[in-house]
């Protein structure tokens, strides 16, 4: 079982990797965007797989703070790409 | 009963892994933006979801622990992972990434173009007020 999590762990962080190729060399901005949301739900997957294999569930806390963090990012990232600007004053436009 | 849990849980497990490996050879290898989100967002999204499960199903059959944390985070992602990719890929069209060439046909083209036509035509209007 553990050998098994422990292979599963490794493709993870090896996708990890590949989506680092991607921040990095990605032609428009957008691109690496998308591939840092994809970065960030993959270490949530990286991170069960560890509560596995150090058999607590002290992690859970670092799941959600994840989540929420990558997702606001990802949201704040978009309107300024899109807008130039994040928090919008002016409603009407 | 502990051989079925630990079934389960490798099944979810190794789905999950292969759909997240699957994801990323997607990011690298698509053409152009809009491929590589669907590639980054839906499949990650399934990988993770089934990962997390078979680590909720570990803690829950075999070791005793149910842990409702988990089960918050997997409804969580299974929210916002679509909604941030379907924001970026709006984000990108807008600010003018070009699809790329194999694609076949664009009909949101016309619509973004009279949409910034109405905004500019609109706030001329509301300088000369």
């Amino acid at each position: 079982m553990m050998t098994f999590i422990w292979i599963g762990l490794m493709l993870v962080v090896l996708s990890i990797l590949g989506l680092l190729l991607r921040i990095f060399w990605g032609p428009s901005i957008p691109d690496r965007v998308i591939a840092l949301d994809a970065f960030g739900v993959t270490l949530i997957s990286a991170i069960a797989l560890l509560s596995v294999l150090f058999g607590t569930g002290f992690f859970m806390e670092v799941i959600l703070l994840i989540a929420v963090m990558s997702f606001i990012g990802t949201v704040a990232f978009s309107k300024f790409i899109e807008k130039g600007e994040i928090i919008e004053r002016d409603r009407n436009s | 009963m502990i051989v079925i849990a630990n079934i389960l849980v490798v099944l979810l497990i190794s789905i999950g892994v292969i759909f997240t490996v699957v994801a990323v050879i997607g990011v690298l290898r698509l053409p152009d933006v809009y491929t590589r989100s669907h590639a980054a967002t839906k499949s990650t999204t399934f990988g993770v979801l089934c990962t997390l499960s078979g680590v909720f199903l570990y803690f829950w059959l075999i070791e005793g622990d149910f842990n409702i944390k988990l089960l918050l985070g997997i409804v969580f992602l299974f929210i916002t992972a679509p909604i941030g990719g379907h924001i970026m890929g709006r984000a990108a069209y807008i600010s003018g990434v070009k699809p790329s060439e194999l694609t076949v046909k664009d009909e949101l083209e016309e619509v973004v173009k009279q949409a910034k036509k109405d905004r500019t035509s609109q706030k001329m209007k509301s300088d000369e007020d």
